[in-house]
């Protein structure tokens, strides 16, 4: 009991594991990934082959379960208990096991956000993200007339690991302002981050190879009979409302999307953390208002894996004092974790979702693509059935109730229907991840209780 | 609206705007509120069930019998009347099919459903073979099974919306996410208007419809009502093929657990495939309070039941969980009509885990008795000043 969990092994994860550990802690880290590292620490197809990799690696003694999901986690006295399932999710064999923790540091990370389109259900859209997964672990281009559209910095090293991974794109298209406005301000707070470094380096590689950087520009529509063959992009206003006449139609075999990210929090939510704008409340030690329950990263606010390691190591530091150890105040940590909210605030405000994506929508635009329900019908259900909360628009609408559970559809719904609070009713799924009836049923006797013991 | 309404009711679950509905077909000026979005609360966690299998005899089994004769008249009369989309409510009389697993289990159920049969409900026994001929997906354990032809489904949040939708179609309101405070009384004590977060709305009745948290807004109005909340969970699987599971297929327990007073957990399995092929199990029932963590030692009893009964489901991912609040009343019985402590209010709650089924009979009894029509059934059973109701108030 007097062990911490770690749930999630990206950069916040790892940093918290470190941490905790140093401080002399019981460690156990849960991801869902063979190997540690998250999104952004994924190794290529090359350097995975290492045996030892000092970004990604865990401490001796640390305990690391992969391929696994928390499923559910309910309180317990003087803590949580977690219960896993190991292996593959289609897998009869896999197994499963509970973890009962005085002190659980959430690290879940976020995925990209993609925003809805005539065409979005095409083969051949991507999210930026699995664009970059593919390119970056299995060195996989996704086309050879790469449109890559969305908003904010993110774009940058996406398109670079695409162009490192051969493919060849036709144009960044920025549906905000550019992000060379960063360059103009180097006092401001991305001063001393090392971030002005980075994106001068992705745009000078954006250059080297051609492509074009357009601004306040999108992809509104992607056309094909079996897979993308074309895309329309068009010019936008402030609010992101369509430029009339200014539509484009652009030869494309993938379009990729991202539109800054969504934190994943349903485990943040089932415990029962207090919320604010969609990401976990945390204070100055990254405690939430659930004793015990920590959360570092994305989770909390999105601003990239410098801050996500640093919360992590002010969360990994909190949650051993809390099972008796006696850590170092991790001074240093906190004074990034200060900083690096500056610049994920200023870039919040920079580059905002603007409500005027809804207009790029046709009535019969799917935006739940689980359970194929078109913006029309969302938008006649909250007329005439008047659904005014989450739990009755998705039973009357089916909208969030198909295999990704709300995760990619949630946030587009809430706006679409202006009422962004629909949003948390989207991100409450007690059951995390997909269980099998069987495995359920099975029980306690084939899960052993406290399997995740730290070292053994 | 012109003027004050006749009656507001307060909770726009499926209760509430089935009574709204009753009213306002009755020619009353009806106004819904809720501190929420319409079937937000008890009936969005709800199954759909709309059951005469699981009653026993006496006043509740009268009123699901009522109930099942009066859904599909008033659904056709939606559909008349606001069309086939605004009326859509997955109405489905798939009848039921109640399985017992043991020989004791069987003799049990056979005899049950003697004594319903005496009250004129349709119970055929059957054999195992023949429930396996119908349900081909059923354990071989099965001893002994009833078909019960006028078991049906609803969806529930549907059902509800589409109640409102006729509600303001004939001119009444759905005030959403407007909290009731209490009332308002007159001079001689009765109910002068209904005072909520957004200001009093003046009316001569007021209707509480506000499922497990009756009890507490006929406290604000100033009289005593014991209605508990007992949570319920109900799993939902990923989408399987056509005719998997095609009635609604009980475990013969269930009966068992509905009457119940024991406060641990119980579960009773009923199984059953959706419009959209997903397969909803059901259900716990728990007194916890208000808590609504979610338990998984629950979820693992409601699993193992579901696949003792259709070891089919066994490889089938689950992929949620849903749980809600369902009122019941010391006697298990549902409250209906007026308080005579405070004219002017009415009680519609009390329903459990059935009030889908027994909306429409209950909207009925209660419009009969705001306008003096003849009551379509025996309201006594239900009257809120009942010996169990009052002893629990007073203890």
């Amino acid at each position: 009991m007097n062990r911490i969990a770690v749930i999630g092994a990206g950069p916040a994860g790892l940093a918290a594991a470190r941490s905790a550990a140093a401080a002399g802690a019981d460690v156990c880290v849960i991801d869902a990934e063979p190997a540690p590292g998250g999104q952004y620490l994924r190794r290529d197809a090359l350097a995975g082959a290492r045996a030892h990799d000092p970004a990604t690696a865990l401490p001796p003694g640390v305990e690391h379960r992969p391929d696994t999901v928390v499923w559910a986690i309910e309180p317990v006295p003087g803590g949580h208990r977690l219960h896993l399932r190991t292996g593959p999710a289609d897998d009869p064999g896999r197994t499963g096991a509970t973890v009962d923790t005085r002190a659980l540091v959430l690290a879940t990370g976020a995925h990209d956000r993609a925003l809805p389109f005539p065409g979005w259900d095409l083969p051949g859209v991507f999210t930026a993200g699995a664009a970059q997964a593919l390119a970056k672990a299995q060195r996989l281009a996704v086309g050879e007339r790469v449109l890559l559209a969305g908003t904010g910095p993110f774009l940058l090293p996406v398109a670079r690991s695409l162009l490192d991974a051969g493919a060849r794109i036709t144009a960044v298209l920025e549906a905000g302002e550019p992000v060379t406005g960063w360059l103009r301000d180097p006092a401001g707070v991305l001063a001393g981050s090392g971030k002005l470094g980075e994106l001068a380096g992705h745009l000078a590689a954006l250059a080297r190879h051609r492509v074009p950087y357009r601004p306040r520009t999108t992809v509104v529509a992607a056309h094909g009979r079996d897979a993308v063959e074309a895309a329309t992009t068009v010019r936008l206003d402030r609010d992101w409302n369509p430029v009339p006449g200014t539509e484009r139609r652009v030869e494309a075999d993938a379009v990729c999307v991202g539109f800054g990210f969504t934190p994943q929090t349903e485990l943040a939510v089932a415990a029962g953390c207090a919320m604010a704008e969609g990401f976990v409340r945390v204070d100055a030690a990254q405690a939430t208002s659930v004793p015990g329950v920590f959360a570092a990263g994305e989770l909390t606010g999105i601003g990239g894996a410098a801050l996500s390691a640093a919360e992590g190591e002010v969360a990994g530091a909190a949650a051993a004092r809390l099972v008796g150890r006696d850590p170092r105040p991790p001074l240093a940590a906190l004074r990034r974790v200060r900083r690096g909210r500056r610049f994920a605030a200023a870039l919040a405000a920079a580059h905002p979702v603007r409500p005027g994506w809804t207009t790029w929508l046709a009535e019969d635009t799917l935006v739940c693509r689980c359970e194929e329900v078109g913006a029309g019908e969302l938008r006649a259900a909250a007329r005439e059935r008047a659904a005014s909360a989450a739990r009755p628009l998705k039973l009357v609408t089916r909208a969030g109730l198909g295999p990704c559970q709300g995760r990619v559809c949630g946030r587009n719904v809430a706006e679409l229907l202006g009422d962004p609070r629909l949003a948390d009713g989207f991100a409450r799924r007690p059951i995390a991840a997909p269980v099998r009836l069987g495995e359920l049923a099975a029980g306690n006797t084939a899960d052993g209780t406290n399997t995740c013991a730290g070292p053994r | 609206m012109p003027g004050s309404p006749d009656v507001v009711v307060v909770g726009a679950g499926v209760v509430g705007a089935a009574c709204a509905e009753a009213l306002s077909a009755a020619g009353r000026r009806v106004v819904v509120v809720d501190r929420g979005a319409p079937a937000s609360g008890t009936t969005g966690a709800g199954e759909g069930n709309v059951l005469v299998s699981d009653k026993e005899p006496g006043p509740e089994l009268r009123l699901a019998q009522v109930s099942r004769e009066l859904w599909p008249d008033l659904l056709a009369g939606l559909r008349e009347e606001i069309g086939p989309s605004a009326a859509e409510a997955e109405w489905d009389p798939k009848g039921g099919l109640v399985a017992a697993l043991g020989d004791a289990d069987a003799e049990a159920l056979a005899a049950f459903a003697a004594t319903q049969r005496d009250q004129g409900v349709r119970a055929e026994d059957i054999t195992p073979r023949r429930a396996r001929e119908l349900e081909p997906h059923l354990t071989p354990r099965v001893s002994g099974a009833v078909l019960y032809p006028d078991d049906a489904q609803l969806q529930p949040v549907l059902a509800a919306t589409a109640l409102l939708a006729a509600v303001r179609a004939r001119g009444g309101e759905v005030r959403a996410h407007t909290a009731a405070l209490g009332v308002r009384r007159d001079r001689s004590g009765a109910v002068a208007a209904l005072a909520t977060s957004a200001g009093d709305i003046p009316c001569g009745a007021v209707v509480n419809a506000c499922g497990p948290w009756s009890g507490a807004f006929a406290e604000a109005a100033g009289v005593a009502l014991d209605i508990r909340p007992r949570r319920g969970v109900v799993l939902v699987t990923a989408p399987l093929p056509p005719g998997t599971v095609r009635r609604k297929v009980y475990d013969a327990d269930y009966v068992g657990a509905v009457g119940s007073d024991d406060a641990d957990l119980q579960t009773s399995t009923v199984v059953e495939s959706t419009a959209a092929g997903t397969v909803l199990i059901g259900s716990s029932r728990e007194r916890v309070g208000f808590d609504d963590t979610m338990r998984v030692h629950v979820l693992r009893a409601i699993a193992r039941k579901a696949a003792a009964l259709f070891p089919v489901l066994e490889r089938v991912p689950v992929m949620r969980a849903y749980g809600g609040f369902r009122p019941y009343a010391p006697d298990h019985l549902p409250v209906i009509g007026p308080d005579p402590r405070l004219p002017g209010l009415w009680h519609a709650t009390g329903h459990e885990g059935a009030g889908i089924g027994l909306a429409a009979g209950t909207a009925r009894l209660l419009a009969d008795l705001v306008t003096g029509a003849d009551p379509v059934l025996d309201p006594a059973p239900f009257r809120v000043d009942r010996p169990a109701l009052l002893a629990e108030a007073t203890a």
